[in-house]
């Protein structure tokens, strides 16, 4: 499929070859007609991947694109692909057109010019979005500049089971007290996973009495200092985790079936409406609820990215654009379906889009926007990738 | 070029298409190690990879995760088969016991792995059945029995799967031992069974059946899979995290994973070489125990914990694969209650239509791998039959060599030689790599049959007027259709359960039931988990089925083929 | 000779040793019994002339069969029919079908099954086309084998201890049976046999075996 596409795109006159201006959206979706756009996404979870089938389904039939969803165990391996064509020379017809991206594997494509774009702000649907509230336009403090596509909000939240645990928690500090007299009762996923590392960050940003550090980048001068705290609450949470740290489950959604077996009562999630859409499916009990810190919690937004070498850019730029369409959103938004924020700001939609929206039950388990209340940013990805090279040292493998 | 020309060169094909792949990866491997990558701008030689390697503060655990769990997996799944067969081989139990276990062969290694997870994690079915009743349970306890840190979860997982192996080819190597005959004198000797079996056949044996052992070390040695699924991640054995470090975005980790995987390849080259001195030095006490005239007092205790030791493997993916089967219909299902609340179709309704796309593409790939296979197979052994090549000892050797070689070790290798010379990934590379793992098997399952058929048969045929194609396939194949196509079903089979070649030389494109299944793992779905390893399941067991049924269909009028 | 089977200094080698030596003319209808005891090699021999020597052996001289050099010739262009002690029929192939095989290609498929319908009765299996070979006793599948063989047209006809399977009572019969279809079709025949009684049946020139024995040309 993907070798004839090539080949029509080679047989074509030649301005198809050159690549195509994001503006001129007639143009776009008249090259997108036929083309096989291979999103490389994340396959570990079983209802984002029947959205990216819906998702396909609907490009299909009003763009004539078909979608693959290539799935993936880490999103890393999409860009080690890219990166690879790039240095073998492959700079057209890559095997990659679309990835879900954000944080660390965004700045690394950015910085090495392995995107095509600016292209975001130029999709028809970038009017819907709430730009201006949203932080949609940095990536974990990356500046996007276009490079990239908003199509859901994340924030943590805490899951658990008020069957076992029925108080909430206002603190990282509750939590570990808590930990500590209820022991083997809490995990985390194990970093360099995307939702553990993130847990570690929360705990950071929740213990500094002054965060703010986090936004620049770690410098060998102040990484040990802040950081410090960090490891010693660890040092005193390890012992008291599931399975008393010599194991951890693999990813966010390996936490449900620990819930829903009682194995533990309180987890994380990144994803606020994401236990009420497990409840739906049954993997997990109806007594599981959610909350959110006194100060808040971190929150960001996922993105899709369309690589430099991509043969199927116009494809791409219509999925992209459908997924932030009132539709896509509002279908993701729904709990049963999925239970991600929206990009969208709702005063930007019109009536029959916004009442899309009104209509949805967000479920028993999941916050209202103002609940969820104060939304932390992101600290800059180099926190990130130095915190979790040194868990895996100090916890990963020295069991 | 013409038929007659082909058919001599059929042999030198399929050794290149089958060692090929194993050379070629294994330089793709060397020189990454030694820091030479220019895809990644890096020019070598330097032995920085190895520094890193060697600095990673996992590497001593990793190793000893591998070396361990290959050994003992080995040693427990050999010595079961051993003793079962030398306690009961021509009784009855003996016979249920090899019932149950022929089909497991054809379970791929991570649907048996899930289903033993599914099964012994401390939420897992035994619990759930024996809770609160018996263990006083009304929550899972805090134990680490799934993905333990000593791999013995992910050793059981690899014994539940090399018993049915060893048990057949052991099986098939009795026929030439003349079990029964030495275990009779030796009885009438005043020897016990076991004691009497192990004295005289078990030399006989373990000459034949040495190969597929150390194919099972080396096997147990670098799994991915099943180390995924079963195994530890603090630290992961080596073979995993050589995975995880050829993923990494920086590609500078690939000169560290060729480096693990060069390390890889001398642990188990070391393993292989302990395992042959370890053969020496049990052959020397067996000898002397021959010599003491022991008439084996333990015998019935020894025998006894075989039967049961081989009956728990048996249960163990049997059970496993119920649970799997439970858990595609569970609705919500809390412990320790012994069945979901509600049984339900919404998971298959919900699953169903991805397991079908990829079970497409599985069945794509292992057709035509499995055909290929199957052709070079016939081809090989009909020029050996028609220009009576000789095939010697070593030769054999060389059948085994692919297998002997980890995967970990070249596989990793074949990718980048892939990537510095352009080559597109996608389906044709993952069946040319499937086919080296295929071919020996179907070679090892139709040689025998093929070469026992009666060669009178083909002179009869030649002096009524037939030439040697028609002879072929006119007369030998149809008598040989049920061999045939149990060949094809281990080629299936074999196929269906590869998930390193797919993964690594399908880029990720490929997605078949297995890379999909174990792909699911890292998400803990288990009613996903349960509708793709049934399916994973099915698709290994259905050819197998259809191996028996077509020749008792196509040939249910010729008494003279029921047996063949 | 134009006519007839003709074994001209043939040595047949096991290794550098040779294992046996014959020289011989089997005229059309005539037989020709080769005697010895197990292990001499005459079994070698019929390998020898149909072309299915192992490549352990080796054999200098040459076949004359009708006045054609047959020694190279591959296996199925010799014409040249064979009967083992074991009937060996086709097990996947119903009686009728085995016989179709030995038929040369050619003629309509009615004139094809007439053939078949009449090798059958002329050996007293009316009807037995559509059988399965396994459930026939050892005369018939005898029968089966040998008219098989005959309608395939050969030239010689080559009986590797033919009858050594069959009980006392059936072994007369058949043996008569295929001497008489030989002469009548005026085929030569070369048996080898240990059996004396089969020898003596056959009627023709014997030639006993032995070790490096040299059968002088009569």
């Amino acid at each position: 499929m993907k070798h004839l596409a090539i080949l029509a795109a080679l047989l074509a006159p030649l301005p198809a070859l050159a690549d195509i201006d994001p503006a001129n959206w007639d143009e776009v979706t008249a090259q997108a007609q036929g083309q096989t756009v291979f999103w490389n996404a994340w396959g570990g979870s079983t209802t984002t991947n029947d959205f990216i089938a819906w998702v396909g389904s609907r490009v299909a039939e009003d763009y004539g694109v078909t979608l693959e969803h290539v799935k993936l165990t880490d999103t890393a391996d999409a860009v080690t692909r890219v990166l690879s064509e790039k240095q073998a020379g492959q700079d057209d017809g890559g095997a990659i057109d679309m990835i879900w991206i954000n944080g660390a594997n965004f700045a690394a494509m950015k910085d090495a010019d392995l995107l095509f774009g600016p292209y975001a702000e130029q999709l028809p649907n970038w009017a819907l979005v709430d730009f201006e509230s949203k932080s949609v336009q940095t990536d974990f403090t990356i500046p996007v500049e276009g490079f990239e596509s908003p199509w859901a909000m994340a924030q943590v939240v805490f899951v658990h089971d008020t069957a076992t645990m029925p108080d909430a928690l206002g603190s990282m500090d509750d939590l570990l007290e808590w930990a500590q007299s209820n022991p083997g009762r809490f995990s985390y996923p194990q970093p360099p996973d995307f939702l553990g590392t993130t847990f570690l960050k929360q705990v950071l940003i929740d213990i500094l009495p002054d965060a703010s550090v986090l936004a620049e980048p770690a410098t060998d001068d102040n990484y040990d200092a802040v950081t410090e705290p960090l490891w010693d609450y660890l040092d005193a949470l390890t012992p008291n985790l599931w399975r008393a740290g010599r194991a951890y489950p693999a990813t966010g959604t390996a936490m449900f079936p620990l819930i829903a077996d009682g194995e533990v009562d309180l987890s994380i999630s990144f994803s606020p409406g994401a236990a009420s859409t497990a409840i739906a499916n049954n993997e997990l009990p109806d007594t599981v609820r959610t909350f959110v810190l006194d100060k808040g919690t971190i929150g960001n937004a996922s993105f899709v990215a369309i690589p430099y070498n991509s043969g199927a850019k116009a494809g791409a730029m219509v999925v992209a654009n459908f997924l932030m369409s009132p539709e896509a959103q509002a279908r993701a938004q729904d709990p049963t379906i999925l239970g991600y924020g929206t990009v969208l700001a709702m005063e930007k939609l019109s009536d029959d889009d916004r009442a899309l929206f009104d209509a949805l039950d967000l479920g028993i388990a999941t916050l209202t926007p103002a609940e969820l209340g104060t939304v932390q940013a992101e600290p800059h990805p180099s926190w990130m990738t130095r915190i979790s090279d040194d868990w895996v040292t100090r916890y990963g493998v020295a069991q | 070029m013409s038929r007659r020309y082909l058919l001599p060169v059929l042999p030198a094909l399929t050794l290149l298409a089958m060692l090929g792949p194993v050379g070629a990866g294994l330089w793709g491997t060397f020189l990454p190690a030694f820091g030479h990558l220019p895809a990644a701008g890096l020019t070598g030689p330097s032995l920085d990879p190895f520094r890193d390697l060697f600095g990673w503060a996992g590497l001593p655990r990793a190793m000893m995760l591998s070396i361990g769990t290959g050994l003992l997996a080995t040693v427990i799944s050999l010595a079961i088969v051993m003793l079962v067969t030398a306690g009961w081989s021509g009784t009855r139990p003996f016979l249920m016991l090899e019932r149950a276990l022929s089909p497991l062969l054809a379970v791929p290694h991570a649907a048996a792995a899930f289903g033993l997870a599914f099964l012994i994690a401390p939420s897992g079915w035994l619990a759930r059945l024996t809770s609160p009743g018996l263990t006083g349970w009304d929550r899972p306890p805090d134990l680490l029995i799934v993905q333990d840190s000593w791999g013995l979860a992910m050793t059981a997982g690899l014994i539940v799967k090399e018993v049915p192996f060893l048990l057949l080819i052991t099986l098939a190597a009795l026929g030439q031992a003349d079990a029964q005959r030495s275990v009779r004198v030796a009885q009438a000797l005043g020897y016990r069974r076991l004691t009497g079996w192990l004295k005289t056949v078990f030399p006989r044996v373990y000459a034949q059946i040495r190969p597929p052992i150390y194919v099972v070390l080396a096997y147990a040695m670098s799994v991915v899979d099943v180390a995924i699924i079963l195994g530890p991640n603090t630290p992961p054995s080596l073979s995993v995290q050589i995975v995880k470090w050829m993923s990494h975005p920086d590609l500078a980790f690939r000169l560290e994973a060729a480096a693990g995987a060069l390390l890889q390849l001398a642990l188990v080259i070391g393993a292989l070489v302990v395992w042959r001195i370890g053969e020496t030095i049990v052959a020397a006490l067996g000898r002397r125990w021959i010599a003491s005239g022991a008439r084996g007092k333990a015998d019935a205790v020894v025998a006894g914990g075989a039967l049961v030791a081989g009956t728990f493997s048996a249960l163990a993916v049997l059970l496993g694969l119920v649970v799997l089967a439970i858990w595609s219909f569970a609705g919500f299902w809390s412990f320790p209650a012994a069945l979901p609340d509600e049984m339900t179709l919404r998971n298959w309704l919900r699953f169903g239509p991805g397991t079908l796309k990829a079970l497409g593409e599985t069945a794509v790939i292992a057709v035509t791998a499995a055909m290929i296979a199957l052709i070079l197979t016939i081809g090989c052994l009909e020029a050996e039959y028609r220009h009576n090549i000789r095939v010697s000892q070593r030769a054999v050797w060389l059948l085994y060599l692919p297998l002997l070689v980890p995967q970990t070790a070249f596989l990793p290798g074949l990718q980048t030689l892939m990537l510095n010379i352009g080559a597109d990934v996608g389906r044709w590379p993952v069946m040319l790599a499937h086919l080296v793992f295929v071919l020996p098997y179907v070679f090892l399952s139709l040689a025998d049959p093929f070469r026992a058929w009666d060669t009178r048969m083909g002179v009869i045929a030649a002096a009524l007027g037939a030439s040697p194609d028609r002879v072929l396939w006119r007369v030998r194949l149809p008598m040989l259709l049920r061999p045939v196509l149990t060949a094809l079903a281990v080629g299936l089979a074999v196929s269906v359960g590869q998930y390193l070649p797919t993964l690594l030389i399908g880029g990720g494109r490929v997605a078949t039931l297995t890379t999909e299944a174990v792909a699911l793992a890292s998400g803990g779905d288990r009613r996903a988990i349960g509708v793709y390893g049934l399916m994973q399941t099915g698709a290994a067991l259905v050819p197998f089925a259809l191996a028996l049924l077509i020749p008792a269909i196509v040939w249910r009028n010729r008494k003279g083929l029921r047996h063949g | 000779m134009d006519k007839g089977l003709s074994l001209q200094n043939v040595t047949i080698f096991n290794g550098d040793a040779p294992l046996i030596r014959v020289h011989h003319d089997v005229a059309p209808g005539a037989v020709l019994t080769v005697m010895g005891p197990s292990g001499v090699g005459k079994s070698t021999l019929l390998a020898f002339i149909t072309g299915t020597l192992a490549k352990d052996f080796k054999a200098t001289g040459e076949v004359w069969l009708d006045g054609h050099n047959i020694t190279h010739a591959p296996p199925h262009q010799r014409r040249v029919g064979i009967l083992f002690q074991d009937d060996l029929l086709f097990p996947h192939l119903s009686v009728g079908a085995n016989l179709a095989f030995g038929l040369p290609p050619g003629g309509t498929s009615i004139q094809r099954q007439a053939k078949i319908d009449a090798a059958l009765s002329e050996v007293g299996l009316e009807g037995f086309a559509p059988r399965d070979p396994a459930t026939l006793s050892g005369g018939q599948k005898a029968r089966v084998a040998l008219m098989r063989m005959l309608l395939s047209d050969p030239s010689a006809l080559l009986l590797d201890e033919p009858f050594s399977r069959l009980d006392a009572a059936l072994r007369a019969q058949v043996r008569d049976m295929v001497f008489d279809r030989a002469r009548a079709r005026a085929l030569p025949v070369l048996m080898v046999t240990h059996d004396a009684e089969d020898a003596h049946a056959a009627g023709g020139v014997v030639i006993t075996l032995g070790h490096g024995d040299t059968v002088p040309k009569r």
